[in-house]
């Protein structure tokens, strides 16, 4: 846990004197990541930056698990908070596992002990050891420097984590990865991260929080889905940007909206006309067509009409199946993709566990802006 | 030819001052190099003194060879080492300040800044950092100003003969006394080839001391 009480930075003194922070507080939880993001010259890096003592506090206190940062020793300090930034941080004199080893080595531990974390480590950020040990920073792409970057932050095991914009110079395609990885990770070790970005999706995809800064204040502190859907002012709005309807898509799954009890079912083995009566009696347009509780398609009253033999046979089958943890955003691509509007969701075993219309999709969306609607505060710019 | 010739008949005598003359830059050297590089870490970590250091080593180096000689001969008369080998050396450690320390100090800056916040960021404390990092990053730029200073020593040397240090000047100033063309010759022959060897040979510590990790990098950014 780390506590932010009335935090200020000034650097500089006089007429020179630049605010960087001020009287910011807020609380990262244990285990969870927090990321601070906002414009560059926003306070994010700096409070980062105080948390280690790389800068000084000019006001207020920080405390790391219920002690205050400026009653420990600063190496000793440092040497607890895992400190991962940018690639370009590796040394580019040492070996991969002299990379790793910086901090351990300084604890003190014996080589074997040292050795041995450093395979755990560079396994544990899918690099094979014997492959990368003996490597210098200047042979590895910049997604395996990045990834060497991380097992550097976690090597003597630290409760908490600062990250520098640390997927910051990687390609998209691999930030991606390497985001995933990352979190997977943070799965199983639960550590306390703070996480600088500059990325709204990054943001998104990473925090447990956001801390939205802006010119050294905190504007807003609180989940992805509500810096989403009820941005505290406009300056928020304008930062998670217009398009933040999608983002709030990307945060929620197909569980959020499934309706698992569809009334328009027809079975496989059933003959055309008699499935054609029950949708033509009910009101439906169409059926999805069920064949030993696995769905196989769809079918419409117009493709039934001029058939004699079973259901199976006319089927439209569907192009993919959904699961409960596939994201709203890729299940709205799919739609637009496919021309469909409805996509049935299946379980491990491939069996029917509902449907996902766009009208549900809609729905989920209106909801989680009901608030905003209802306060009329809709002046995003265009 | 017969220039060659004069080396041939003399080879004894040559060996002999070329020997003194690797000598007395060598020592000079051996008591430069820690100075030099001690005052540039220095200055890096203090910088108001920066400039008031490398200006006072560059106002050294404005000073004429035979000047500073002609200078110090009445203050280490005091000690009866006015002349000879002694102040010839004073004069070379003094004249190699200037490239040693700012080669030292600016190589050390040059290290890139994330790096030393990524170090400090992890708990290293001066020393690891200079240790584990700045230094092995500056060494190829600290040997470079090494090189600079050995061969411009090599030069300033033989104009030590005429305050009696020896070495291969003799023949230049000799030469020229006796208006014996073969005899500067071979002096001015002998010095440049000895600037050229000890040259090559400073290259290449520069780079063996190059970290193996910048090597690569070097490679790879070709």
């Amino acid at each position: 846990m780390i506590t932010y009480d009335s935090i200020t930075k000034i650097f500089g003194t006089g007429g020179d004197a630049v605010t960087a922070l001020d009287n910011v507080s807020f609380t990262i939880p244990q285990g969870e990541i927090v990321v601070f993001l906002g414009p560059s010259g926003c306070g994010k890096t700096t409070t980062l930056r105080l948390t280690n003592r790389l800068e000084t506090l000019t006001r207020g206190n920080i405390t790391i698990e219920d002690q205050n940062i400026m009653d420990i020793d600063i190496v000793q300090l440092r040497q607890r908070l895992g400190y991962v930034i940018q690639a370009i941080g590796l040394f580019p004199n040492k070996t991969i596992a002299e990379n790793i080893a910086v901090v351990p080595k300084l604890l003190g531990w014996d080589k074997e002990r040292i050795s041995k974390r450093i395979d755990d480590l560079l396994e544990m950020n899918n690099l094979e050891p014997e492959l990368y040990r003996e490597r210098y920073p200047a042979e590895l792409s910049g997604g395996q420097q990045q990834r060497v970057g991380v097992a550097r932050g976690l090597a003597a095991d630290p409760g908490i984590l600062l990250m520098d914009e640390p997927f910051g110079a990687i390609d998209p395609i691999n930030r991606e990865e390497i985001q995933n990885e990352f979190l997977k990770l943070q799965a199983k070790l639960k550590k306390t991260v703070a996480f600088v970005s500059h990325d709204i999706h990054e943001a998104i995809k990473m925090g447990d929080r956001i801390a939205i800064f802006d010119k050294g204040r905190l504007i807003q502190y609180d989940t992805p889905e509500v810096i989403l859907t009820q941005p505290k002012n406009k300056f928020v709005a304008d930062f998670v940007g217009s398009d933040r309807a999608l983002k709030v898509l990307g945060l929620m799954r197909v569980s959020d909206v499934i309706n698992r009890k569809p009334k328009n079912i027809v079975q496989g083995a059933d003959r055309s006309q008699e499935a054609l009566n029950f949708l033509d009696a009910k009101g439906f347009r169409y059926g999805i067509v069920i064949e030993r509780n696995k769905p196989i398609g769809h079918v419409t009253q117009k493709s039934l009409k001029y058939e004699e033999g079973p259901v199976r046979d006319v089927v439209e089958r569907y192009p993919l199946f959904l699961r409960e943890k596939t994201s709203l955003r890729d299940v709205l691509s799919f739609m637009l993709m496919h021309d469909a509007g409805t996509f049935c969701v299946v379980d491990e075993d491939k069996n029917f566990a509902g449907t996902v219309t766009y009208n549900d999709i809609q729905k989920a969306v209106k909801e989680s802006y009901a608030d905003e609607a209802e306060s009329g505060e809709n002046e995003v710019s265009a | 030819m017969s220039t060659l010739r004069f080396i041939v008949d003399n080879f004894d005598q040559v060996m002999y001052l070329s020997w003194e003359h690797v000598w007395i830059v060598g020592l000079a050297l051996l008591i430069a190099t820690p100075i030099g590089i001690s005052l540039g870490i220095v200055i890096t970590r203090h910088e108001q003194f920066a400039s008031r250091i490398l200006n006072g080593a560059n106002i050294l180096m404005t000073v004429p060879s035979i000047a500073l000689f002609g200078l110090m001969l009445p203050v280490l008369s005091i000690v009866n080492m006015g002349l000879g080998k002694v102040p010839a050396v004073i004069a070379l450690v003094l004249y190699s300040q200037l490239p040693i320390i700012r080669n030292t100090y600016t190589a050390i800056k040059n290290v890139p800044p994330p790096l030393v916040d990524a170090g400090r960021g992890m708990g290293m404390g001066k020393w690891e950092l200079l240790r584990e990092l700045e230094i092995p990053l500056a060494t190829p730029v600290i040997i470079a100003g090494l090189r600079t200073a050995a061969v411009m020593n090599i030069g300033i040397a033989a104009i030590a003969t005429y305050i009696g240090a020896g070495g291969l000047g003799v023949y230049i100033q000799q030469g020229i006394a006796r208006v014996y063309p073969e005899m500067i010759l071979s002096g001015a022959i002998l010095v440049s080839l000895l600037a050229i060897i000890v040259d090559g040979g400073m290259a290449m510590l520069e780079r063996l001391a190059t970290p193996e990790g910048i090597k690569v990098q070097r490679k790879l950014l070709r």
